[in-house]
C-alpha cells in the first residue's frame, strides 16, 4: 500500500518535471530564435546598401507589396469608414451630438484603425507572399546558388523586400485612413444627413496634426518594420520543404499580427496618455 | 512586367499615398492653422490654472491668437507661471486682462485676452499684470449651496 | 584566364582535400577524406544517397567549414579565406545545382546574364553576345526569352549548365546533373560536361549516382560509402573492381554490402509472434 503511494507520487513528480522541462525548452528555443532573428535584422541593415544603390530592386518590391495591396486596402478602408459612420451616428444620436461624427470617424481611423487594420491586412497579403517567395527560393536552392555565385542573398533578395515593405506600409495606412474618412462622410453626410459643415469643421478643430496624424504615421512605420522583418526572417529560416514553407507562411501572419497588436498597445500608451 | 511600367505604377502608388497623407494633414487635421509664423513669448501668472494644458489655445475675441507653451510653478510666490507664444502679427496693450475660460460648459480650458486701453504694447518677455484664475467647479457648487442655505435660513426667520 | 591574385596557376592539382572530417549535429558525415582534382580533368564522386557527396561540394565551395582537415582550391585553404577572398574564389567557380536552381522570376537570358551584370562592368551589348554564346554552346540559343517555368527538365538543366559557365570558371561542380532526365537529355548533358570542360581548360567534379553516363565521360572516380572513400581509380579500373561495394554499385546488384532488407528482427520470429498473439 505504501509502495503504491510512493510510486504514484514519483509518477506525478516525473510528470511535472517533464512538463517543466518541456516548457523551459520551448521558452529557451523561442528566445534563441529571437536572438537569431535580431542578428538577421542587423545583417539586413548592414547589407541595405545594395537595396539603395540598385533602386530598381526595391522599386520592384514596392510594386509587389504596395501597389498590389492597393485594392484590398482601399476597399477595406471604405467599408470600415462606412461602418464607423453608421455605428457612430447610432451612438452619438442618443446624446444629441451627431455633429461630432466627423471627429469620431477621423480620430478612430487616424489614431488606431488606420495603422493597425492596414498593417494586419498587409501582413496577411504581402507578408505571407514575401515569406512564401523567399521560402520557395530557399527550397529550390536558388539562395544557395546565389551564394555560390558570390552574390549575397541577404543584400540582393532579402533587403529590397524588407525596405519595400517598410516604405509601402505608411502609405497604405494613410490611404486606408483617408478612404475611411471618405466612407464615413458618404454614410454620415450623404446618406444619413449629418450637417456637412460641422462634420468637417469639428474634425479639423479636434484632430491635431502632431498628436494624432503624426503619431499614426509613426505607428504605421513601426508596424511596417515589424511585418517586413517577420516576413523576410520566416522565409529565410523556413525548412526547405513544402510543409516548411507553408508553416513559415502561417507563422508570419500569426506572429506579425500579434506583434502589431502588442506594439500598438505600447505605442498608444506612450503617445496618447503622456500629457 | 517591363521596368518602365513598374516604375510608373510605383510612382503612382507613392504619389497617391503622399496625397492621402497631405489630405489628412491639411483637410482633416489643423496643421494649416498652427505654427504658421513668427511668435513672441509673454508670461502670465495665475492663482489657479485649473485644467489648462500646454498647447492649449489663447483666444482674443474668440479667435486663436497664440498657444500655451509652458506651465511652471513659482515656488517663491506660490503662483502658476504660464508662458504664451503669441502670433507676431498681433500686439496687445500692457493692461490686457488674461482669463482662463472653459469652452462650453464642461469643455477644454483656454486663455482669453480682454484688451484694455493702454497705448503701450506688450513686448517679448513681458508679464501680463492682470489675470483671473480658472473657476473651480467645486468652489462654485459649495458657494451656491452656502448661498442657498443662507437664503433659506433668512426666509425661515 | 590568368593572373588571378592568390591562385597559384603552376600547381598540378586544382583542388586538394587532405584528411577531411566533417560532423553535423554530432553525426560524422565525412571521415578521413583524401581527394585530388587535377587540372583539366573530370572527376566523379559516386556513392549512394546520403553518403556525404553533396557535403563535399559544399565544403569545397566554402558553404560549410570542415571540422578538421584542409580543403585547398588553387593553393588557398578555403575555410581560412575572409569574406572578400571567399567571394573572389567563388567567382572562379561554377556550380550546377540539383534540378537546376534557376531564378524563377527571371528569363533564361537574365539568368545567364546575372553573374555578368553582378560581377563585371561589361556593357549590355557585350553581355548579350556572351549570353547568346553560352546558350549556343548548350544548344538553347533560341530559348533565351523563355521563363524557367516554361522549360522542360532537360532544357532547364542545360540552361543551368550555361549559367554555371557564364564567367568561364576554372572549377565546375555538378550536383547530380543526371537526376531525373530522359535518355536523350542524359547523353546531351554528359557530352556537354566533357566538351565544356575541355574547351574551357577547367576541372570538373561530378557528384552522381548515375554509373552509365558518368563512366563514359570521367577521367577518375572516387567511391564514397558512409562518409569514407572505399575505392578510387580510373573509369576502367572501377568497372573491373573487386571491392564488393563498388561491384554492387557499378553492376546495380540488388543485394550486397548495401543490404536489401532494412534492419529488422528475424522473419520467422515476427511471423510466429503474430500467430501466438492470435491463437
Amino acid at each position: 500500500m505504501a509502495k503504491n503511494c510512493w510510486k504514484a507520487r514519483c509518477a506525478v513528480a516525473n510528470g511535472i518535471a517533464r512538463v517543466l522541462r518541456g516548457l523551459g525548452q520551448r521558452v529557451t528555443s523561442r528566445i534563441w530564435r529571437l536572438g537569431y532573428a535580431s542578428r538577421f535584422f542587423l545583417a539586413i541593415l548592414l547589407h541595405s546598401g545594395t537595396a539603395l544603390r540598385r533602386l530598381h530592386l526595391t522599386i520592384r518590391e514596392i510594386y509587389f507589396t504596395g501597389v498590389l495591396s492597393l485594392i484590398i486596402i482601399l476597399v477595406s478602408g471604405l467599408f470600415v469608414g462606412m461602418v464607423l459612420g453608421l455605428q457612430g451616428y447610432d451612438t452619438l444620436q442618443r446624446y444629441g451630438s451627431t455633429e461630432a461624427l466627423g471627429v469620431l470617424v477621423s480620430l478612430s481611423l487616424v489614431r488606431e484603425l488606420g495603422p493597425v487594420v492596414a498593417a494586419l491586412l498587409f501582413a496577411s497579403r504581402a507578408g505571407s507572399a514575401i515569406t512564401a517567395e523567399i521560402g520557395m527560393m530557399k527550397a529550390t536552392e536558388q539562395l544557395s546558388a546565389m551564394e555560390m555565385m558570390a552574390v549575397d542573398p541577404i543584400a540582393r533578395v532579402v533587403a529590397p523586400r524588407f525596405w519595400g515593405g517598410v516604405i509601402s506600409m505608411p502609405l497604405l495606412a494613410a490611404l486606408f485612413s483617408a478612404m475611411g474618412i471618405f466612407g464615413g462622410y458618404l454614410v454620415g453626410v450623404q446618406l444619413i444627413g449629418v450637417d456637412e459643415g460641422s462634420f468637417w469643421s469639428q474634425m479639423q478643430a479636434s484632430v491635431d496634426f502632431r498628436e494624432d496624424i503624426l503619431n499614426g504615421v509613426i505607428k504605421s512605420f513601426v508596424f511596417g518594420i515589424i511585418v517586413s522583418w517577420v516576413a523576410v526572417f520566416e522565409g529565410y529560416d523556413a525548412e526547405p520543404t513544402a510543409e516548411g514553407v507553408s508553416g513559415a507562411t502561417t507563422r508570419t501572419v500569426v506572429t506579425s499580427s500579434l506583434a502589431i497588436l502588442a506594439a500598438d498597445f505600447i505605442l498608444t500608451a506612450f503617445m496618447f496618455t503622456g500629457t | 512586367m517591363s521596368r518602365t511600367t513598374l516604375d510608373l505604377w510605383v510612382g503612382f502608388f507613392v504619389a497617391v499615398g503622399l496625397g492621402a497623407l497631405l489630405f489628412l494633414a491639411l483637410k482633416v487635421g489643423n496643421m494649416a492653422s498652427s505654427n504658421s509664423g513668427d511668435t513672441y513669448a509673454i508670461h502670465a501668472k495665475f492663482d489657479n490654472i485649473g485644467g489648462l494644458k500646454v498647447r492649449g489655445a489663447v483666444k482674443s475675441a474668440g479667435v486663436v491668437v497664440g498657444r500655451v507653451t509652458e506651465i511652471r510653478f513659482d515656488p517663491e510666490a506660490y503662483l502658476a507661471v504660464v508662458t504664451i507664444n503669441v502670433d507676431a502679427r498681433y500686439k496687445f496693450p500692457r493692461d490686457t486682462f488674461a482669463t482662463i475660460n472653459t469652452s462650453g460648459l464642461l469643455g477644454e480650458q483656454y486663455i482669453g485676452f480682454e484688451v484694455g486701453g493702454d497705448t503701450a504694447m506688450l513686448k517679448a518677455g513681458d508679464t501680463i499684470k492682470k489675470t483671473q484664475s480658472a473657476v473651480v467647479l467645486e468652489k462654485l457648487i459649495s458657494q451656491f449651496m452656502f448661498n442657498k442655505a443662507a437664503e433659506d435660513g433668512g426666509n425661515n426667520k | 584566364m590568368t593572373g588571378v591574385p592568390g591562385v597559384n596557376m603552376s600547381q598540378e592539382s586544382l583542388v586538394e582535400i587532405r584528411d577531411l572530417n566533417f560532423t553535423y549535429d554530432e553525426r560524422p558525415v565525412l571521415t578521413g577524406i583524401n581527394m585530388t582534382i587535377p587540372r583539366g580533368k573530370v572527376v566523379a564522386v559516386m556513392g549512394s544517397s546520403g553518403c556525404g557527396k553533396t557535403t563535399t561540394l559544399r565544403l569545397i565551395g566554402g558553404q560549410l567549414k570542415p571540422t578538421s582537415g584542409t580543403v585547398k582550391v588553387g593553393g588557398q585553404v578555403v575555410h581560412e579565406l575572409d569574406a572578400a577572398g571567399l567571394y573572389g574564389l567563388r567567382r572562379r567557380m561554377g556550380m550546377l545545382f540539383q534540378f537546376g536552381a534557376l531564378f524563377t522570376d527571371m528569363s533564361v537570358y537574365d539568368n545567364i546574364a546575372f553573374q555578368m551584370r553582378e560581377h563585371t562592368d561589361l556593357p549590355e551589348a557585350l553581355i548579350r553576345d556572351l549570353v547568346l554564346m553560352k546558350l549556343h554552346a548548350v544548344g538553347l540559343r533560341g530559348a533565351h526569352s523563355l521563363m524557367p517555368a516554361e522549360l522542360s527538365g532537360g532544357m532547364a538543366r542545360r540552361v543551368a549548365l550555361a549559367r554555371a559557365i557564364a564567367l568561364d570558371p576554372m572549377l565546375i561542380m555538378y550536383d547530380e546533373p543526371f537526376a531525373g532526365l530522359d535518355p536523350i537529355s542524359l547523353s546531351i548533358v554528359g557530352e556537354l560536361i566533357r566538351k565544356l570542360n575541355d574547351a574551357l581548360g577547367a576541372s570538373s567534379i561530378v557528384v552522381t549516382h548515375d554509373v552509365q553516363e558518368s563512366l563514359k565521360i570521367v577521367d577518375y572516380v572516387y567511391f564514397v560509402s558512409a562518409g569514407k572513400i572505399v575505392a578510387e581509380g580510373t573509369a576502367e579500373e572501377m568497372k573491373h573492381s573487386t571491392v564488393p561495394y563498388v561491384h554492387q554499385f557499378v553492376w546495380g546488384e540488388a543485394d550486397g554490402p548495401v543490404p536489401f532488407q532494412y534492419p529488422a528482427r528475424p522473419y520467422g520470429e515476427e511471423l510466429l509472434e503474430s500467430a501466438v498473439r492470435r491463437g
